[in-house]
């Protein structure tokens, strides 16, 4: 059996997949995209209504928009940071090393479940935990995912809550800078601060980047805590409607199917964007080690 | 002992000091962070054995009395269905989904380690490139293709795309466990008269058990803890995973389920902590190198 028969019988399953599940279903909804679509009738050809709909008239898309960059640009940041932060503070080869790894990582391992987003729900909820301490200090409680205002940051703080799979991350990646970068600058009298600067940050960047596009990723795409901690609905007034969320209630709620098509693919080239954008400016920020 | 290495042992007493005050601030910082990690969970826990009336005034997680009433209470929905059906209900996704993860990634993962087929490296970036692909853009053909096939409402959409080899990180797990086995065994084992199939389940498959783990572990935290797909293809209760059973507490809100709805969040959770207390180790390699999220 040749090289290129073995290779493509192995590769079988995954082609398959590849088409069935993939890329095939990437074309059809790029198709749907320009029909009016119900499940049921044979799809109905409308050329770019749908994309000129959600471009110039539909707020509620807007909105959605708007709430899911919020979220991006703030949980996906703050949350690296809190990681490498962390990060920084293991890798001092401290006692209970792997006691502090474990909880700071379990909120990671569970973040994404609905028991957590309904716990969520309850600590900010009227009378939960939040509402509870603050009463503490005098300040009278509301609940704060049915404040329009605040609700989004609830879900961002459940995000930030989760920084420990890329704090794992950074912790292997900070093992991998060589002790002799660290010792030689001693000698030349550099302190732990500025170490951090000339050393550490620049060979992490590549770390630091694999954990942006990651991040960036998986928060365009996080479902689970809106709908449950909205209840489903996106509220208060739209405040936590997330794309996903947008793109559920559309195709699945109302069973516009090339509508939501549509809104999947304004998403994917969205995604595309940005990842290209964080490619391009990676090379004037990655450092990565040409000597190797 | 001259006054210069006094001085010097003084110096160094000082300096052990501060470096013990350093560690022990250092040690505050970090239980002080990892409590308030923990403690949503921990509320979570204590409220699951309180009364209503004192969940929402106590902040103190440690309950007054060890009552389990909110367990029996919660077991059994209003409608007669019980977690048993969702529980076995998720436990029978998650194997279907752990088998075909693990079948189809192995095939596809050995083929781009180590067949030299043409096009290899062109497909392999495919391969890596669906990793970023948004479900939203897929989403609407699946369900249309599920539905077409009358599939709607059972765990096959759940579990037959596993057995295609979809979650093309475990496929980029195992292709790097892979190359780091040395070649001269399948060498050895050619001369002997061994086939590719051979090869691959007599020598690949027991090495890459580590990465094999791997992926039992993290398929079946992401399918337990899944909820998109399963909202989107289970509508009876017969049908509903753990996931979609909890949901059922916010929709009939019911204000005084509370406790049992505590009861029944915890209770959903520890499958996957008792996973994590056993396999801690091979969770954070797998994170650490191929960058899993968790």
């Amino acid at each position: 059996m040749g090289d290129n028969t073995a290779g493509y019988l192995f590769l079988l399953p995954w082609f398959t997949g590849l088409s069935l599940f993939m890329a095939g279903p990437t074309l059809v909804s790029l198709y749907l995209s320009f029909t009016d679509y119900n499940l049921l009738d044979t799809p109905n050809w409308i050329a770019t209504q749908n994309y000129i709909k959600l471009i110039t008239q539909d707020r509620r898309y807007h909105t959605a928009l708007r709430v899911t960059l919020t979220y991006v640009m703030v949980a996906a940041p703050v949350n690296l940071a809190f990681a490498l932060g962390l990060a920084m503070l293991l890798n001092a080869k401290i006692a209970g090393l792997s006691f502090y790894r474990a909880v700071y990582y379990i909120p990671s391992l569970l973040g994404g479940s609905v028991a957590v987003s309904i716990l969520w729900r309850q600590i900010f909820g009227l009378g939960g935990i939040v509402s509870q301490i603050l009463a503490l200090f005098g300040i009278e409680g509301a609940s704060w995912v049915s404040t329009p205002s605040h609700a989004l940051w609830t879900l961002i703080i459940l995000h930030v809550w989760q920084f420990g799979s890329p704090m794992v991350i950074f912790l292997a990646g900070l093992k991998q800078v060589p002790a002799e970068l660290y010792e030689a600058s001693s000698i030349d009298g550099a302190g732990p601060w500025r170490q951090f600067w000339v050393i550490t940050l620049p060979m992490l960047t590549p770390v630091i980047f694999f954990n942006l596009v990651l991040q960036i990723i998986n928060s365009f795409q996080a479902f689970t805590p809106a709908f449950i901690v909205s209840g489903g609905t996106g509220g208060p007034l739209d405040s936590t409607l997330f794309y996903t969320l947008y793109v559920y209630m559309q195709g699945f709620g109302n069973f516009r199917m090339g509508y939501a098509s549509a809104m999947g693919w304004i998403l994917l080239v969205i995604i595309g964007v940005v990842t290209g954008l964080a490619f391009l400016s990676s090379r004037y920020w990655v450092h990565y080690d040409d000597a190797k | 002992m001259t006054p210069s290495s006094i001085s010097e042992m003084t110096r160094e007493l000082r300096r052990r000091r501060v470096r013990q005050w350093r560690g022990v601030l250092l040690h505050a910082v970090l239980l002080g962070g990892a409590f308030c990690m923990i403690y949503p969970l921990l509320w979570m826990i204590g409220s699951s054995f309180k009364p209503d009336s004192e969940i929402f005034t106590q902040l103190n997680p440690i309950p007054k009395s060890l009552d389990s009433i909110n367990y029996a209470r919660g077991w059994v929905l209003g409608t007669g269905v019980s977690f048993t059906t969702f529980y076995i209900n998720s436990m029978i996704v998650c194997a279907g989904a752990i088998i075909g993860n693990l079948i189809s990634c192995s095939f596809a993962a050995y083929a781009f380690a180590r067949i030299n087929f043409r096009f290899r490296r062109i497909w392999f970036a495919v391969m890596l490139g669906t990793m970023m692909l948004p479900f939203h853009v897929t989403i609407v053909p699946q369900y249309i293709i599920f539905h077409t096939l009358n599939w709607t409402n059972t765990f096959l959409p759940l579990i037959v795309p596993k057995f295609f080899a979809v979650d093309a990180f475990f496929i980029f797990l195992m292709v790097q466990f892979i190359r780091g086995i040395p070649v001269e065994l399948e060498e050895a084992a050619m001369i002997d008269g061994c086939g590719r199939f051979g090869m691959f389940t007599r020598i690949i498959l027991p090495l890459i058990k580590p990465a094999l783990v791997t992926t039992t572990i993290f398929t079946f935290i992401w399918t337990w803890n899944d909820f998109f797909s399963q909202l989107l293809y289970l509508n009876t209760q017969d049908k509903y995973t753990i996931s979609l059973g909890l949901r059922q507490f916010l929709d009939s809100s019911g204000v005084s389920s509370w406790g049992p709805m505590f009861a029944m969040t915890t209770l959903s959770l520890v499958p996957v902590v008792v996973v994590f207390i056993f396999f801690q180790k091979r969770l954070v390699d797998g994170i650490a190198t191929t960058g899993l999220k968790g």
